[in-house]
């Protein structure tokens, strides 16, 4: 697949930027947002503040920062090697946040599969269950041999988590449909399925708040609920939040189409994004099995 | 370009054109791969003497049994940030500011392929270790757990916790991004001809350790993250009472631990790969056969990581299976040794610093690894583990392992850097002192270790005295013979030290990557027209 618009011949130089003041307001803002959450943690009245300045210097940096980038592509001086560079950078970038997704689902096994049941006394682990905690049974969902957190229930997978497979599936296929519209070059029909798609993706977060408040207000379900509670609202959680973030690259990927960026050869930063997509999409499918169902 | 009037395109004229930029804004700006491995290694000696005086704390209450100079506490604190600092702060950095300075040199590359986000990778560094050092004057004092903060231990520190696990985030979220740039500089800015099997071995080894850190730095990120969530949130995954399991903390801790201390010897490898056939005028013995070995290396790296908790309780079938695994790295690493041996033979070797320390690279490394094959022994790791002759062990693969591979990177490729031959009789009393001094400082730990003696305690029985007197005489020798170290490097810098550097350096037939090719110092832009490769 040829990237490059051969409209506007791009340089054939690698396309080295002279210097950028993006990475060190990045840095300050990094530090300035950690630096607030240890505050916040550690119950210093300075936390929020700091927190809160720390979160607008990372929104003032990444608008400066994308923008920077997409004002360079669109005066097409990034060559297919930049473009493939770019490709390269978000595919590993993916393949990081599967490896960070693969530590809580590894806790995830790790208890179903050992730590649970060799509190309930299997194999080797007699005594660990004879002298420490005889009275516990091993089973699934648990919140361990002293009942952290109380009783619970939890959400059944074929309520609102299915509806939420859905959601999520279907906006991976009109995501697919945006993306044929604009290879064929059909804006219209681009805007109205890419619109669609992070719509779908916020009614995801939407009904996830709605299952959240439902399982804390009935349910007795928190993230204290020991390690079923830990499991579950860690997995959804740091899902729900690539989710949200995936939506709102899907946003701004939408204006910038309505402005009119992206050339049926030349859109990097839609395809980035769908990437990203599928992945959010396949992690809950997992999560759908894993965490819901079985 | 001359059809797009834009504020953009001015810009990139501007790119190419123009020489550094002036003053500050040249380094806290730059995207210039030589600017930003300059500061790498700049920030990774300042650490690797923040973490040296770290050590010599430690080693000076150690000096003799009973409680002398530090609070026991306070020395728990030294050795855990010791450990930290000299992993993340000088070590690693290191190896990505000669990636940084070498890759593109080495494979006929402008630049990274991704100079903003190299700049982001650095810059984050010295914020991330001013949050972890500044731990030491908070309340309750740093972290003192040890540097793999294991649970329950861990979770009682004080308002340092936050503070150093999202220190660890922010350092984590710098080897990802320079791990990708170097991934994506490797796969795409080759020089044309330049294959995969052509490419030297520094690059190589860089390549495959890039992997490694984008697979396991996102796992030690969740691990710290669990920690977090079980001291502020009330989640129970490392508290038996809430069905979880503070051993499941060391299995995603090692997941992450065995393909890191990977991280810090496979571009070690590639560096004296680089400098053993130089100084022997022979090409590499085996280069495939180097390459394949890091490969399997790497791949194994994910398979042996409970050899660090033989003791925790393992099923049988556990133990065997790791023990074994570990064993098997012994292979591709022999074949390595035994390779940079054939290399010399029947070479015509000279001992310029840069070859010294290659030299007692392949030795002491190779002592550290026979010491690991003893510890990955399952019944005899029982005796051994958590004792003086572990530390021996760790320290002989990364003191005379992978800072001494720095160190010969550093001799190597400086003149290259900066157009200047150092001072060579410095730095080769340089290099005794620090070979000597080493083994003084860590030979005795071994006996120490088997005698029983418990690491990471300030006081210990009186029966290890001498060897833990001698141990410190080795670990203030070492020290301060690195201050020979900065004084060459800054001569060097300052072009205090005379004579010119050629293109070639060290010899003409012999150094033969592309980066011998350019000048030295090499221009500021350099391979803006790829080189043609045969």
């Amino acid at each position: 697949m040829a990237h490059a618009d051969s409209t506007h011949a791009p340089t054939d130089k690698y396309y080295v930027p002279h210097s950028s003041p993006w990475p060190i307001v990045g840095s300050i803002a990094l530090f300035t947002t950690v630096m607030g959450a240890s505050l916040l943690l550690n119950d210093a009245g300075s936390g929020p503040l700091v927190f809160t300045l720390g979160l607008v210097l990372l929104a003032i940096m990444f608008a400066g920062w994308f923008g920077d980038v997409i004002k360079e592509s669109e005066a097409r001086v990034y060559n297919q090697a930049v473009d493939r560079s770019f490709r390269m950078g978000m595919m590993w970038f993916i393949f990081s946040e599967v490896m960070f997704f693969s530590a809580f689902f590894g806790a995830l096994f790790y208890a179903r599969q050992y730590s649970v049941p060799w509190l309930g006394g299997e194999g080797s682990k007699f005594f660990t269950n004879y002298l420490l905690w005889r009275d516990f049974e091993a089973s699934w969902p648990t919140n361990g041999p002293a009942a952290v957190g109380g009783d619970f229930e939890v959400i059944p997978a074929f309520g609102l988590p299915a509806i939420n497979t859905a959601i999520l599936l279907t906006s991976g296929v009109t995501i697919t449909i945006a993306h044929h519209a604009l290879k064929a070059g059909n804006r219209m029909l681009l805007n109205v399925f890419l619109a669609a798609t992070f719509l779908l993706g916020y009614l995801f977060v939407y009904l996830q708040a709605h299952e959240y408040i439902e399982a804390y207000r009935e349910l007795n379900l928190t993230l204290g609920s020991g390690i079923y509670g830990s499991t579950f609202f860690m997995l959804t959680g740091f899902h729900g939040f690539h989710v949200t973030v995936g939506a709102i690259m899907l946003t701004v990927i939408w204006l910038r189409c309505l402005k009119g960026h992206f050339t049926p050869t030349n859109h990097f930063a839609f395809e980035a994004v769908a990437w990203y997509w599928h992945f959010v999409d396949v992690v809950w499918l997992a999560l759908f099995v894993f965490v819901y169902w079985l | 370009m001359s059809t797009v009037h834009t504020h953009v395109d001015t810009h990139v004229h501007d790119a190419h054109d123009h020489g550094p930029a002036k003053g500050w804004r040249r380094w806290v700006f730059a995207t210039n791969h030589k600017d930003i491995g300059t500061m790498y290694l700049l920030f990774s000696l300042a650490m690797f003497f923040v973490g040296g005086v770290m050590a010599l704390i430690i080693r000076a209450e150690l000096f003799q049994p009973g409680l002398q100079l530090v609070d026991p506490m306070f020395f728990n604190s030294m050795t855990t940030m010791h450990a930290l600092v000299m992993i993340f702060g000088a070590v690693m950095p290191a190896f990505v500011g000669l990636a940084n300075w070498m890759i593109p040199l080495q494979i006929g590359a402008p630049d990274m392929a991704l100079p903003r986000m190299n700049n982001f990778s650095f810059w984050i560094l010295p914020f991330a270790f001013t949050l972890l050092l500044s731990t030491l004057f908070v309340e309750g004092g740093a972290p003192a757990s040890g540097w793999t903060m294991y649970p329950p231990l861990s979770l009682q520190t004080g308002p340092a916790f936050p503070m150093s696990i999202f220190a660890i985030h922010l350092m984590g979220a710098s080897s990802i991004m320079g791990a990708i740039n170097v991934i994506v500089t490797i796969m795409n800015m080759r020089a044309p001809g330049m294959t995969l099997l052509k490419m030297p071995l520094f690059t190589w080894g860089w390549l495959i350790t890039a992997y490694l850190i984008i697979a396991v730095m996102p796992v030690l990120a969740g691990a710290v993250t669990m920690l977090l969530t079980d001291h502020f949130f009330g989640t129970t995954f490392f508290s038996a009472a809430g069905g979880g399991d503070p051993v499941m903390y060391q299995h995603i801790f090692w997941f992450f631990g065995h393909p890191e201390v990977y991280i810090m010897i496979l571009p070690a490898f590639g560096v004296i790969s680089e400098i053993i056939p130089t100084f022997s005028r022979k090409r590499l013995f085996g280069y495939d056969a180097m390459v394949y070995a890091i490969a399997s290396i790497a791949f194994l790296s994910f398979i042996v990581w409970a050899h660090h908790m033989f003791t925790v309780g393992m099923p049988l079938a556990g133990q065997m299976f790791f023990m074994l695994a570990t064993m098997l790295i012994a292979v591709p690493t022999g074949v390595k040794v035994f390779n940079w041996a054939a290399t010399m033979y029947k070479g015509s070797l000279t001992f310029e610093p840069p070859m010294l320390f290659a030299l007692a690279f392949v030795f002491l490394f190779t002592i550290g690894g026979f010491s690991g094959l003893m510890l990955a022994i399952a019944p005899a790791d029982f005796q051994y583990h958590d004792t003086y002759f572990v530390v021996a062990h760790f320290h002989y693969v990364l003191v005379p392992g992978a800072v001494f591979a720095i160190m010969a990177a550093v001799y190597f490729w400086l003149p290259k850097w900066t157009g200047r031959m150092y001072n060579m009789k410095l730095a080769k009393t340089h290099f005794w002192l620090s070979a000597i001094f080493v083994n003084v400082l860590f030979f005795p730990q071994h006996f120490l270790g088997l005698a029983g003696m418990p690491r990471r305690i300030p006081d210990y029985s009186t029966q290890f005295a001498d060897w833990n007197m001698v141990s410190s005489i080795g670990a203030f020798g070492f020290g301060f013979a690195q201050i020979l170290f900065l004084i060459v490097i800054l001569q060097s810098i300052r072009g205090r030290s005379g004579v010119k550097a050629t293109d070639k350096v060290w010899d003409d037939g012999m150094p033969q990557g592309l980066e011998w090719t350019l000048s030295s110092p090499p221009p500021y832009h350099s391979f803006e027209v790829a080189p043609e490769v045969k």
